[in-house]
This record gives structure tokens, sequence and C-alpha cells, in this order.
């Protein structure tokens, strides 16, 4: 379903992705793991066309995303590191234009709107301004949004981060649930290993720009003579710590808190 | 078509929804029309040229477009960094679509806008010479609408941050405005100034609303409105292509 070969992304002198190659297959739940900084957001954001790789291949279910845009886009849905909802308008209005933008047939728009909203326990705050919504309640509605189009492809960029363990039970018990019942192929972002090991059915790390290991979750524990999937990772990625800097999206961050736009 | 609507329907309802905004960006226009307005008054007429309100209320109409056009171009700022953007650059809709969307969408809430203001410009004694004249003022709000909304696009899809911001407030915005004779007529300037006015798009714009309104056009309608063509589709062409090539 996601075929990716010699996959690189520099900036400048930087090289933040280099050459990774791996295969997802249909139907499956698949894990890219790696510290801050690793390359795994600039992966995604390649694969779902918002930024163009300085080299490598990709294939998305047979259609190339950095020719076939907009084919490629229709394919997938994605739930972002950071919110992506329309914050002044209501949850059913930030569905309705989800259902537009990915020409949803008007037939069955209000039905599956309304199915997904019940599904992920939102219905009956459909007519409620975004903004008034909890982290729990937001990252929900995206999902919710991401499956509206039944893509057969769903991208999670840490979905959880900043989740209580209630919300990410819940989240991941319906993640699973789509993939399968929907045989939706899911590729996920997380920097909690007990998820991983839950959820996936196959696990890459990437550090530094590159794969360092691949397989199921068991098979990454006998590799390293781990017990657990965060040993494994401790392992693999050794343990010291990864400073970002701080992006312009952090600066503004504080500057929305500031002036409590969000 | 269904895409660019949905998308200026949203620029729509965020403007409805947001009642403190509606007020709070009509403060502006109305400090310049009532404090220069009443307070240049007598000087101008001393000069011999009238009703300084009759004079500046186009220019302040054509103000109150300019700012939010150019502040709903930026918006797209915030949208870019934390937020909705995304969503629309990843769906399966021609970046053009998506981009004349919340142009049109802006320059719909600019007009919308100028609309307010021109009736409190009413209230305070400002009268149009001819009231059939007056469908014609629409169309030229809503083309300086689009010209500056286009190059709001064009801004907000290269600013990166909140600093950029400053820099195009400073050099970009408020000389547009202060050199477009929104505030003074054009006639009699240094020559320098006469050749800065003359390269500001948004001369022609003030220009045109004055020639509709109260009679008193410097360069004439039909260049007003060809040049205003022109520099629209320069502009929207610039920030179909800025937009188009947005990286997140």
């Amino acid at each position: 379903m996601i075929q990716v070969q010699d996959l690189v992304k520099k900036y400048g002198d930087f090289t933040a992705v280099n050459d990774i190659s791996f295969t997802v297959e249909a139907g499956e739940i698949f894990a890219f793991l790696g510290p801050n900084g690793a390359g795994k957001t600039t992966t995604i954001k390649m694969l779902t066309t918002l930024l163009t790789p300085t080299g490598g291949k990709i294939e998305l279910d047979g259609l190339d995303p950095t020719v076939h845009k907009n084919e490629a886009r229709r394919k997938f849905g994605i739930v972002f590191q950071d919110p992506s909802l329309d914050n002044e308008q209501t949850a059913y209005e930030n569905m309705a234009l989800h259902a537009v933008l990915y020409k949803v047939p008007r037939k069955v728009r209000g039905e599956r709107i309304e199915q997904l909203l019940k599904l992920f326990e939102l219905w009956e705050r459909r007519d409620d301004i975004v903004k008034t919504f909890s982290g729990g309640m937001k990252r929900r509605l995206e999902i919710a949004r991401g499956f509206l189009h039944t893509p057969k492809i769903l991208f999670l960029d840490e979905p959880t981060l900043g989740l209580d363990p209630q919300t990410r039970n819940q989240l991941w018990t319906h993640v699973k649930h789509l993939n399968e019942t929907q045989k939706t192929t899911v590729f996920l972002t997380t920097h909690y290993m007990d998820e991983a090991d839950r959820v996936a059915h196959r696990i890459a790390v990437i550090d530094h720009g590159g794969i360092v290991a691949q397989g199921t979750p068991q098979e990454l524990k006998q590799q390293t003579n781990s017990e657990s999937l965060e040993q494994a990772f401790l392992s693999l990625t050794g343990s010291s710590i990864r400073d970002e800097g701080a992006t312009s999206a952090d600066q503004m961050r504080q500057v929305a808190k500031m002036w409590g736009r969000r | 078509m269904s895409a660019i609507y949905i998308l200026w329907l949203r620029e729509l309802k965020r403007y409805v929804r947001s009642k403190a905004q509606i007020v709070a960006s009509l403060g502006q226009p109305l400090l310049y029309l009532l404090v220069l307005g009443f307070g240049l008054g007598p000087v101008f007429q001393k000069a011999g040229n009238g009703s300084y309100l009759q004079f500046v209320a186009p220019g302040v109409i054509s103000m109150t477009i300019l700012f939010s056009v150019i502040f709903s171009g930026i918006a797209m700022l915030w949208d870019r960094q934390f937020g909705f953007l995304k969503e629309t650059l990843v769906a399966p809709v021609p970046r053009i679509e998506v981009m004349i969307g919340r142009t049109l969408g802006g320059a719909t809430v600019a007009v919308i806008q100028g609309t307010l203001i021109l009736v409190v410009c009413l209230i305070a004694g400002f009268r149009p010479v001819q009231l059939s004249m007056l469908p014609l003022a629409f169309v030229f709000m809503a083309l300086i609408a689009i010209v500056f909304a286009a190059l709001g696009t064009a801004f907000g899809s290269i600013l990166q941050d909140m600093q950029g911001f400053q820099l195009i407030m400073n050099f970009m915005v408020l000389p547009i405005f202060f050199l477009s004779g929104a505030l003074f007529p054009l006639i009699n300037l240094p020559r320098p100034l006469a050749i800065i006015t003359r390269l500001d798009p948004l001369t022609y714009g003030v220009d045109a609303l004055r020639g509709v309104l109260i009679n008193a056009s410097h360069f004439g309608l039909a260049l007003d409105v060809s040049l205003l063509c022109a520099i629209a589709v320069a502009f929207l062409s610039l920030g179909g292509y800025l937009f188009s090539k947005i990286q997140l």
C-alpha cells in the first residue's frame, strides 16, 4: 500500500531524511518510531504531498504523490501533530467542509458525518464551536474527519500527544476497530512505546534520518534482548536526549497563548 | 467550484461570528474620518478645496478595505503554522481553487467592512453627489478588495513568522495607504511625491471611488478601471503562484 525507496530530504547541508526504504502492506498498522528530530514528521509530510522529496521514490496505492498529487491525496486521510481544525466553526461544519473538499457524494454526506460523530462520541456537541472543545475532543474530531472520505491509508502523526490515558485508550480502540472493519492501512508515529506495542503490526525505528531497525514488536524485542519495546527502542537509539531548536511554530504558539487565540 | 464556495463561506462565517473583531476593526477608520475629517476641515475649507469630510470619506473607505484584506491574507500565518491551512493543502483540490476561495472570502468581508464605514460616513454628514452612482461605488470597492486581497495572499504565502508581519505593515501597507492620496489631493504635489503616488495601486482605487462618490476623479474613471483590472490580474497570478509553492 505504501512503498518508499531511497527517500531523501535535505535542507541545505542538513539531511533530515537520509535514504530510507520501507514497505507497508494493505490493512497493516505500521508504527514509525524515533526520538525528536529523527525525521518522522518530515517523512509523513513527504508522503502526504506537503513537502517535495530531494530524492527517492514514493508510491501510495500505486500512485506517485509527487506527480499525481490530487489523485494521491484522495487515497489518504491524515491527522497532524498540530491540530488542523477550523476553531471558529462547529464540529459539524468542520466535517461538512471536509466532505466538500474530498467530494464525498452529497447523498451519503449527512449519514456518514452522523455515523462518525456518533462513533467518536461527539454527536451531542456537533453544533458547538470547536474552540470550546477539550484537547481530547478535538483529537477525536480530527480522527473522525480523517475517516470521512473512507481513505485507504490513514496517517496519524503523534495523535495522542498530550491526551490522558482514557482518551488515548479510546482513540486506539477506534483506530483498531476501523482498521479491522474497513481494512484501512494505518501509518502512525508516537512517543508512547506501549501504544505502538499494543496496536502496531509492524514497526520501523528511525534515528538521525535513517531507519535503524524494522520488524514486528516481538522481533524488535528479540533482536535487542529486551523485555519491553521501550527498552528495545532505547537500546536501538541510545539514551542521549535530543534537543530540537524552537521552530517558528513554537514561537507563534507562545504568542497565540498570550493573545488567547487558542 | 464547490471547494471555492465552501472556503469563501468559511471566511464569511468567521467574520460574522467575531463580533468583537468587527467593532475593533472599525475603530481606526473612524478615527481618521472623524478626527481628520472635522479637525482638518476648517484649514481645507480656507484653502478653497471645499469640505474635507467629503474629500476624505472615499479615502477612509478605501483604507478600511485595504487593511481588512491584508489582515485576512496575513491571518493565513495562523492557519499555516498550526491550523487549518494544512487541511486544505492536503485535500484533493487544486491549490488555485483554495487560493481563490480564501481570497474572494477575504475580499467579500472587506467590502462589507467598507460598506459599514460608508454608512458611518453618511451619518457623519458625507453626501454622495449622485445617488445613482452608488452601485458603481460598490463595484470599485470590490475591485480594490480583490487587488489587495490577492496581494495579502501573496504576503501570507511567503511570511514565516510574526516579525515579517511588522515589516509588511510598516514598509508595505502603511505606505500604500499614505501614498495613495486617500488623505490629500493629488494636485500640485512635489514631483517625487507625485511620481510615487502614481506607482501606488491604491491611488487609482481611491481616485475611482472619488469619481463616483463626489465626482472628483483626478485620472478619469476609464484609466482607473483599466489599471485596477490589470493590477488585479497581476496580483492574482502572483498570489496564486506563491500559494501553489507553499511547503510546510
